[in-house]
C-alpha cells in the first residue's frame, strides 16, 4: 500500500494523465484504488503509459521510482 | 410520513429514533434524499471527508513519531484512499444523480471495492478489504459524529430497524435502550417475535423492504397491535398515538386491581393461566402478571449468544432462579428446542433444504445425548427446589418419546449414584406440535404425565406453511378449523384418560382465541406474561356456558376467516372494554 501512496503523489505532480496497465487491465496512477485493483505485487509485469504536457518528465521520473523499488529497504509487495 | 404494514408480533407502542442496522452489526444508510437535497448530502459528506483526514493525519503523525515512518505509512495511504479521485467521483455520481444519502453512497462504494480486493488471489490484496473497511467505518462515524453503535452497546434508547435479526443479536439486546423493533423480513412465530414478547418490547416483523425509506434518527412509531410501522409521523398521527398510550396505560392500571384475583369465570371455572417465558429474570414479571406458574420455560436462550456451550452448572442456575422466584408455583421445563430457525453458536447440522423438517428439537437433542443430559441433570437437581416438570418438545413417534424418557431416567439413575439430591418424581409430558403426534395420541397418552398442545408449530405442520415466510404467511391461521379439530381430538384423547391438556402456543395471547378454547375444555393455557391480564379479565367477564357456546358454533365453520370473523365478534360483544383497546 505504500509503494502505492507514493506513486500516486509523485503522479499527482504532473499535468499529464498516467496509466499503468497489468494484463489489459488499466490504472489511473492518481487513484490508489484503482492501482489497488490492479492486484500487481512484486514481479507482476506492468505498462507505463502517459499522455500530455509532461509525458516524458513523468515517464521518467516514475521509472526511476520503480527501479529504486520506491525506497523500500526491504520490500515486501506491489506496484 | 410513511405508513406501512407488517406482522404484530409483541403487543405494545413505542414511538422513539430509528437505529438502523444491517447485516454486519452497525447502522446502514440505504437511505434516497429528496430531489434537491443533494447539494446537502454532497456537502455534508465533504464535510465528513475532511474531518476523517485530519483524523487519519493525527493517527499518521503519532505513529510515526512512535513507530516510525513505516507504520505512519499506512495512515498515509488511507488518507490517499480518502482523496482518491475516482471515489470522489464515484461517491458524488450517487448523491448527485441517484439521490443517495451520503452514508448510503459510501457504503455502496466502499463495499464495491472491499468485494473487488477480497476476491483477489493475492493475499497482500485481500487483506487491503480491511483497511478499505477501515476508511469506510471511519468516514461513516465522522458523517453520524459518533462511534458505530452495535445492538450490544447502544447509545441511546432507539427503535431498532434491520432486514432481520439473528438469535444472537436479539438475545443481546438490552431491553432498557431498545424501545421497539421493526425487521423486514421474519413471522410471529420466529425468534425476533419471540424475544420481543419475552422482553416485552413492542415488535413488527415482515415489513418487506422499507429500509431505503428510513435513516438513523428519523422518528418511527411502532404499533405493535396492529402489526403497523409510521416513519416520520405527522402531529395528527404522533397525538394519536399518545393518547392511546396514555389509554392503555389507564387500563393496564385497571387490569393490575385484578392481579390477586383468580382467573375465574363469572360463573366459578377456575383458568389456570400459565406464562411462557425464555430468561431467568422473567419470573419476576411472572409473579407481577399475576400469573399461576410457568407452562413454558424454553431453555434456548443459554445456547444463544454465548460463544461456548452452557456447562450444567449454567444451566441450573438458570432454571433455580426460575423454581425459586416461582415459589412453588409449577414450572414445566421444556427440554431444548434447538435447530431450524433456532441455533445455537455451535453448529449442530449440516445445512438442510427444509430445516423446519430437519434435524431439530428432540430430533437434535436425541441425535446428541452429550448435550441432552449436560440439561436433563441441570433439570432434575433444579426440581429439588420446587414443583418442576419436564417436557419434550416436537415429539412424533412413540420411539422418540421413549428414547427421550429412557435417557432421562438413565441420568435420574446416575446422579442417585453419585449420591446427589434429587426430585425422584418428576412429572414428563410431551408437546403436541406434529399432527401424527395428535392421531396417535392415545398410543403416547399412557406414557405420559400431560400433554401441552404447542399451536405455533401444530399451525404450521397442519396448514405446510412456513410462518416466516411473508409470501405464505397470511396462511398461517391458528383458527383454521383444521387446526382446531386436532386440539379438539387430543383434548377427547388426553380426558379419557384424566391427563391435563394445556395449551402454550401463542394462539391464547389473543382473548378471542383463548376463550374459544376454554369453550373447548382447556383448562390451563401459557401464555407471554404480558399478555396475561388482560386475558384474566376476558375471563372473568364470561361464563363458562358462553364460552362453550362460542365453542360449538365455531368449530362448525368452514374457514379460518369465517372462525376469526365469528371469535372477534362474539368478544366485542361479551368483553367490550378489551377490543377497545387494540
Amino acid at each position: 500500500m505504500r509503494p502505492a501512496d507514493k506513486l500516486v503523489r509523485a503522479a499527482s505532480g504532473f499535468q499529464c494523465q498516467i496509466e499503468l496497465e497489468r494484463a489489459g487491465q488499466i490504472a489511473d496512477c492518481r487513484s490508489i484504488l484503482s492501482l489497488l485493483t490492479l492486484g500487481a505485487t512484486q514481479g507482476s509485469e506492468l505498462l507505463l503509459r502517459a499522455q500530455g504536457p509532461d509525458a516524458e518528465k513523468a515517464i521518467q521520473a516514475i521509472s526511476i521510482m520503480f527501479e529504486q523499488q520506491f525506497d523500500e529497504a526491504n520490500v515486501e509487495s506491489n506496484t | 410520513m410513511l405508513e406501512l404494514q407488517g406482522i404484530a408480533v409483541s403487543p405494545g407502542v413505542a414511538i422513539g429514533q430509528a437505529l438502523v442496522f444491517d447485516r454486519e452489526g452497525y447502522r446502514i444508510t440505504r437511505c434516497l434524499v429528496a430531489v434537491g437535497e443533494d447539494e446537502r448530502e454532497w456537502s455534508r459528506l465533504v464535510e465528513a471527508v475532511r474531518k476523517a483526514d485530519e483524523k487519519l493525519e493525527l493517527s499518521r503523525v503519532s505513529a510515526t513519531t512512535k513507530l516510525g515512518e513505516r507504520l505512519g505509512g499506512i495512515f498515509s495511504a488511507q488518507q490517499q484512499v480518502l482523496r482518491d479521485p475516482h471515489l470522489q467521483s464515484e461517491l458524488e455520481s450517487l448523491i448527485r444523480k441517484k439521490t443517495y444519502s451520503a452514508e448510503y453512497a459510501v457504503s455502496e462504494v466502499f463495499t464495491k471495492y472491499a468485494a473487488a480486493f477480497r476476491k483477489s488471489t493475492s493475499t497482500f490484496l485481500s487483506e487491503r478489504a480491511a483497511d478499505v473497511r477501515d476508511v469506510e467505518r471511519l468516514l461513516l462515524e465522522s458523517l453520524t459524529d459518533q462511534p458505530m453503535a452495535t445492538l450490544k452497546t447502544l447509545p441511546h434508547e432507539a427503535i431498532v430497524v434491520s432486514h432481520d435479526l439473528t438469535p444472537g443479536e436479539t438475545a443481546g439486546f438490552d431491553p432498557e435502550k431498545v424501545l421497539g423493533i421493526c425487521t423486514e423480513v421474519g413471522g410471529s412465530g420466529g425468534h425476533t417475535a419471540i424475544v420481543a414478547r419475552g422482553m416485552e418490547i413492542p415488535a413488527v416483523v415482515g415489513v418487506g423492504n422499507f429500509l431505503h425509506n428510513i435513516r438513523s434518527g428519523d422518528e418511527v412509531i411502532v404499533d405493535g397491535h396492529l402489526g403497523r410501522i409510521i416513519v416520520s409521523p405527522d402531529d395528527a398521527t404522533r397525538e394519536h398515538y399518545q393518547k392511546r398510550r396514555l389509554y392503555r396505560e389507564s387500563i393496564a392500571t385497571k387490569l393490575q386491581e385484578i392481579r390477586d384475583l383468580p382467573a375465574c369465570t363469572s360463573d366459578g371455572v377456575r383458568i389456570e393461566l400459565m406464562a411462557n417465558v425464555e430468561f431467568p429474570n422473567e419470573a419476576a414479571s411472572c409473579i407481577a402478571r399475576g400469573a399461576d406458574g410457568v407452562g413454558l420455560y424454553r431453555t434456548e436462550f443459554l445456547y444463544l449468544g454465548h460463544d461456548q456451550e452452557p456447562t450444567e452448572e449454567e444451566h441450573y442456575q438458570a432454571y433455580a432462579q426460575v423454581v425459586r422466584d416461582m415459589q412453588n408455583r409449577p414450572v414445566v421445563i421444556r427440554t431444548l428446542d434447538l435447530g431450524a430457525d433456532k441455533m445455537g453458536m455451535t453448529k449442530l447440522t449440516e445445512p438442510e433444504n427444509n430445516p423446519f423438517l430437519g434435524l431439530r428439537s428432540i430430533r437434535l437433542s436425541l441425535r446428541n445425548p452429550a448435550l441432552f443430559r449436560v440439561q436433563a441433570r441441570a433439570i432434575l437437581r433444579a426440581a429439588c427446589l420446587g414443583d418442576v416438570r419436564v417436557m419434550f418438545p416436537m415429539i412424533t413417534t412413540l420411539d422418540e418419546l421413549r428414547s427421550a424418557r429412557f435417557l432421562l431416567r438413565s441420568v435420574s439413575e446416575d446422579l442417585a449414584a453419585e449420591g446427589k439430591h434429587i426430585q425422584c418424581h418428576v412429572q414428563v409430558g410431551m408437546m403436541v406440535e406434529v399432527p401424527a403426534a395428535v392421531l396417535m395420541l392415545d398410543r403416547f397418552i399412557d406414557e405420559i404425565d400431560f400433554v401441552s398442545i404447542g399451536t405455533n408449530d401444530l399451525t404450521q405442520y397442519t396448514l405446510a406453511v412456513d410462518r416466516s415466510n411473508d409470501s405464505v404467511a397470511d396462511l398461517y391461521q391458528a383458527c383454521d378449523p383444521a387446526v382446531l379439530r386436532l386440539i379438539q381430538r387430543t383434548l377427547q384423547v388426553a380426558s379419557e384418560k384424566k391427563k391435563s391438556t394445556s395449551v402454550c402456543g401463542e394462539m391464547s395471547t389473543n382473548p378471542a382465541y383463548a376463550l374459544l378454547l376454554v369453550g373447548m375444555g382447556i383448562r390451563t393455557l401459557s401464555l407471554a406474561p404480558a399478555a396475561i391480564p388482560i386475558l384474566k379479565k376476558a375471563i372473568r367477564s364470561v361464563t363458562i356456558g358462553q364460552c362453550e357456546a362460542m365453542a360449538w358454533r365455531a368449530l362448525r365453520l368452514s374457514t379460518a376467516r369465517e372462525v376469526d370473523a365469528f371469535l372477534m365478534n362474539q368478544l366485542a360483544g361479551l368483553v367490550p372494554e378489551i377490543v377497545l383497546q387494540a
